[in-house]
């Protein structure tokens, strides 16, 4: 293996490989509950030309090769299950172009959330992008790669939908674009008019290609941002109150958060509610017009709006919501790990009542957050549990009760997000058997040795 | 290992690695190396497995803790509540390490330098005093402030013109202070961070039974890292003394019109050293000092304050160089920054970073572009 070792470093540098037990250790695993499987070798490369040629090595020598962004997703989508090579995307985080009036921004693979959100803020503060509350470093591409959502979900849908155009690395060290970039210089469409073929790569976790490039869309940045809360303990009337507040359209993004403390938290559905404005006018107009789509439901005393605390404010109007990343260490304990099924919002009761049941059941420290995506489309539900990494007993419980919500969900017609390796199992055998054929033809075809990150969306 | 109660609670979100609006990545070993393994959530969770016995006591391992600046960036920007304690963390492991006797040759040169000569420079203790030859700098003799230079103000040559600058502003102005001279000891600080609690307990005690026999109440640093043993360990060992560093003192000094001013005609920039500003929230004087200078133009480099980038020297790498050089070193990325503002001149108000700065100068081929400067020697061209 040292002949692989010494071509990983002609191709990277020797500085920017390794096969040390510390980064062995450190890569094998992920911050959530998934079993650590060791790599062979860890790769930062700088460059694509840098990725194609460990590509080219990793097809020769038909060795497993798995992209990493921060390694946020939780269910272990990084772990090299097959050994191999990972190769940690983050040094290349440049961020390209950013159209100003065509609203999109193009970056490297490796680019972070923040990076983006810090940069748009600098130089093109009338523009955003759909941040989601993952920490800071998680990356763009990554969180496309899984379907991720952001603030702006609610408007624009799942955060891959905003894509405006992709480069891949195939399994053959090709360099491909999607979009119209494959056929024009500018980055404004992913696939409309022709073939739409981001699919072959969105929402297979790097098992059919290597993002070295994506843009993806922008949209006005408001000067102004507020926050509201409607309160409900009647988890059944959450779902026609969605209905009615994204009919407003006025609504930024649409939160559900319930969790057991502090104490007065308990037993209520708190309705997060952003929306944005340019003027004290437009802001006042969008919180009239949502505080009335509710007004039915404070008639009937079936909730009300909260008055939020100052102190609370900059948590919730945080971008990334960083009070979410606390919650790993609830128990002093520095994990979580959620389930975020989507699926239909008239779901939200059962939802919301299993991981009460579950939380208790399995006695563990819950947050169950909702985010609704599209207009009442569907939503991420995220059954939330934070466990102490010392405790084994109580991470055995938290997996637990995390396969039980697997079962729970696809009962209930939801689709796994981000889905285990175990889940992806259990969604393929639910598939139809059409379209499973379908998915292995694909993969078949973009990846014939299987060393884009094995393991993962491999249809038997 | 003390802290141990605490590795596991990291959850490697990466905040740590930020500054405050994800502007960059300040993290100065994340910077450089960019495996997560040298990070502040890598050591965290490579700290745990080690404790664990999941990993030996590799060289690597002991480059990973040592090669930390513990510039408290990361103590800056965890989001958790155990924050404080993450260099404090850091520390600890190299205690471990130390104990067991397991440290990278240049950890060991330089403690066993302190243990023989009392110095790292290899240098007699009769000459600490040297750097004050040709001037009228008297010794401590009851006056109102101790002036306490440190090794490196003692015994570089780039420092010791900055201890005289400081020095000669002083002597300007009329303050009541003296030096110990020959009779000054190593006050320990990276004694401390580089692991050997034991060395800096004896430095630290014996500092302090000398500072309270030749009654000294009120000292001044050069150096921010001795500022930082003073004020922070020294306190904890029962010092009483009150601490200043040489910036503050100036501020002073020049709002009560002590050091008359003219101008000097100058753009600069000013560059945080973590041991004054992110360790002691001293962030102000130095800045108000350049500000009081007719025609310096001051000028903000974009991570500047709680965000600046260390110069790489913090946590014993200005001895050891565990850290090491090379284009993604922090000393040069920062005076890329700094070429940034436009500025001709990189203020610093610590020897250290001073030197770490000037040779990440002459790295990237920018002497005839911009010079760095401690405040004082700024101040000094500026005189009336
Ligand atoms: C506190 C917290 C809050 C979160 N909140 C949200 C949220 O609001 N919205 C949301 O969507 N998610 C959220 N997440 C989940 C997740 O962190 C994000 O989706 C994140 O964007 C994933 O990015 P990453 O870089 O960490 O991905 P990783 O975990 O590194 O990678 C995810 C997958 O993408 C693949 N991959 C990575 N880079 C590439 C590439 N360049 N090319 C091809 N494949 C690649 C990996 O192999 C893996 O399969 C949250 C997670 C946490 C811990």
């Amino acid at each position: 293996m040292k002949n692989i070792l010494q071509a990983l470093a002609d191709a990277v540098g020797r500085d920017y490989v390794s096969d040390q037990p510390e980064e062995m250790y450190f890569y094998a695993r992920d911050p959530g509950l998934m079993p650590p499987h060791q790599p062979d070798y860890v790769v930062v490369p700088g460059t694509v030309e840098e990725i194609q040629t460990v590509v080219r090595l990793a097809s020769r020598e038909k060795i497993p090769i798995v992209p990493m962004g921060a390694g946020m997703a939780l269910t272990g989508l990084i772990i090299p299950l097959k050994g191999g090579i990972v190769l940690d995307m983050k040094r290349m985080n440049r961020i390209l172009e950013v159209h100003e009036k065509a609203r999109y921004a193009l970056v490297e693979g490796g680019t972070s959330q923040g990076f983006l959100k810090s940069y748009l803020e600098e130089h093109h503060p009338r523009l955003r992008h759909s941040i989601p509350d993952s920490p800071a470093t998680a990356t763009i591409a990554a969180n496309v790669m899984i379907h991720g959502q952001g603030r702006l979900t609610q408007q624009y849908g799942f955060n891959s939908d905003m894509v405006s155009g992709l480069e891949v690395v195939l399994a053959s060290g090709e360099i491909c674009r999607i979009g119209s970039c494959a056929v024009s210089p500018d980055w404004f469409s992913k696939g409309a008019p022709f073939p739409d073929l981001s699919g072959l790569f969105l929402g297979w976790f790097g098992a059919t290609g290597i993002i070295t490039k994506i843009a993806v869309k922008l949209y006005p940045r408001k000067k102004m941002r507020d926050v509201e809360i409607f309160l409900t303990d009647d988890e059944e009337l959450v779902p026609s109150m969605i209905y009615e507040l994204t009919h407003t359209e006025m609504v930024e993004d649409i939160n559900i958060f319930v969790q057991p403390r502090p104490m007065i938290f308990r037993g209520n559905h708190h309705i997060a509610l952003f929306f944005t404005g340019d003027t004290d006018e437009e802001l006042e107009f969008k919180r009239k017009l949502i505080w009335h789509a509710l007004d039915p439901y404070i008639k009937s005393k079936d909730g009300g709006f909260m008055g939020i605390p100052p102190v609370m404010k900059p948590t919730l109007l945080d971008m990334p919501q960083k009070s979410v990343s606390r919650f790993a260490d609830v128990k002093k304990g520095g994990g979580f790990e959620y389930s975020g099924p989507i699926i239909l919002v008239e779901k939200y009761p059962q939802c919301a009542r299993k991981i009460v049941e579950l939380a208790a059941r399995y006695d563990l420290g819950y947050s169950g957050m909702a985010r609704i995506i599209g207009r009442g489309h569907s939503m991420m539900y995220g059954f939330a549990f934070t466990f102490n990494r010392a405790d084994s007993e109580m991470m055995a419980r938290t997996r637990s009760a995390l396969c039980e919500i697997s079962l729970f969900v696809l009962e209930l017609g939801g689709v796994f997000w981000k889905p285990t390796v175990e889940e992806q199992k259990m969604a393929l055998e639910k598939m139809d058997p059409n379209t499973r054929a379908l998915m292995k033809m694909i993969k078949a075809n973009l990846d014939p040795l299987g060393i884009m990150n094995p393991g993962n969306w491999e249809v038997a | 290992m003390k802290y141990e109660e605490l590795v596991h609670r990291c959850f490697r979100c990466g905040y740590c690695k930020f500054t405050e609006d994800y502007h960059d990545f300040n993290c100065p070993t994340y910077r450089k190396f960019r495996f997560e393994t040298y990070s502040p959530g890598g050591r965290m969770w490579l700290i745990r497995a080690w404790l664990n016995n999941e990993i030996k006591t590799s060289e690597r391992f002991q480059q990973i803790l040592f090669s930390c600046a513990t510039c408290a960036n990361c103590v800056e920007h965890c989001v958790f509540t155990f924050k404080d304690d993450l260099v404090n963390i850091f520390v600890a492991a190299r205690e471990k390490l130390v104990s067991e006797g397991i440290i990278p040759p240049a950890v060991r040169d330089y403690l066993k330098n302190i243990y023989i000569g009392g110095n790292p420079y290899k240098e007699p203790e009769a000459e600490r005093g040297k750097w004050t030859e040709g001037t009228s700098i008297k010794a401590f003799e009851g006056q109102e402030y101790l002036f306490y230079i440190g090794c490196v103000g003692s015994y570089d040559e780039r420092a010791k013109k900055i201890a005289r600058s400081v020095g000669n502003l002083f002597l300007k102005s009329g303050l009541s202070f003296g030096i110990l001279g020959e009779k000054e000891h190593c006050d320990g600080n990276e004694v401390k961070v580089l692991g050997e609690a034991g060395l800096f307990q004896y430095l630290a005690e014996r500092n302090i039974t000398q500072f309270k026999e030749i009654g000294a109440k009120k000292i001044v640093t050069l150096d921010p890292h001795a500022l930082n043993a003073f004020k922070k360990h020294y306190r904890e060992l029962g010092a009483t003394f009150e601490v200043f560093h040489s910036t503050q003192i100036l501020a002073h000094l020049i709002r009560s019109g002590k050091i008359p001013l003219s101008s000097y005609e100058a753009r600069v920039t000013f560059h945080d050293p973590c041991y004054l500003g992110r360790h002691n929230g001293i962030y102000d004087a130095p800045r108000e000092i350049l500000q009081s200078i007719p025609g310096v133009e001051l000028l903000k480099m974009r991570q500047n304050k709680a965000d600046a980038l260390c110069c790489g020297g913090g946590g014993g790498n200005f001895f050891t160089d565990i850290l090491g050089g090379g284009k993604d070193s922090p000393g040069r990325i920062r005076v890329r920054q700094a070429l940034d503002t436009g500025a001709q001149i990189i203020a610093v108000s610590c020897p250290q970073c001073a030197k770490m700065l000037d040779d990440a100068l002459k790295a990237e081929n920018l002497t005839e572009r911009l010079e760095v400067l401690d405040v004082s020697e700024i101040l000094n061209r500026a005189l009336a």
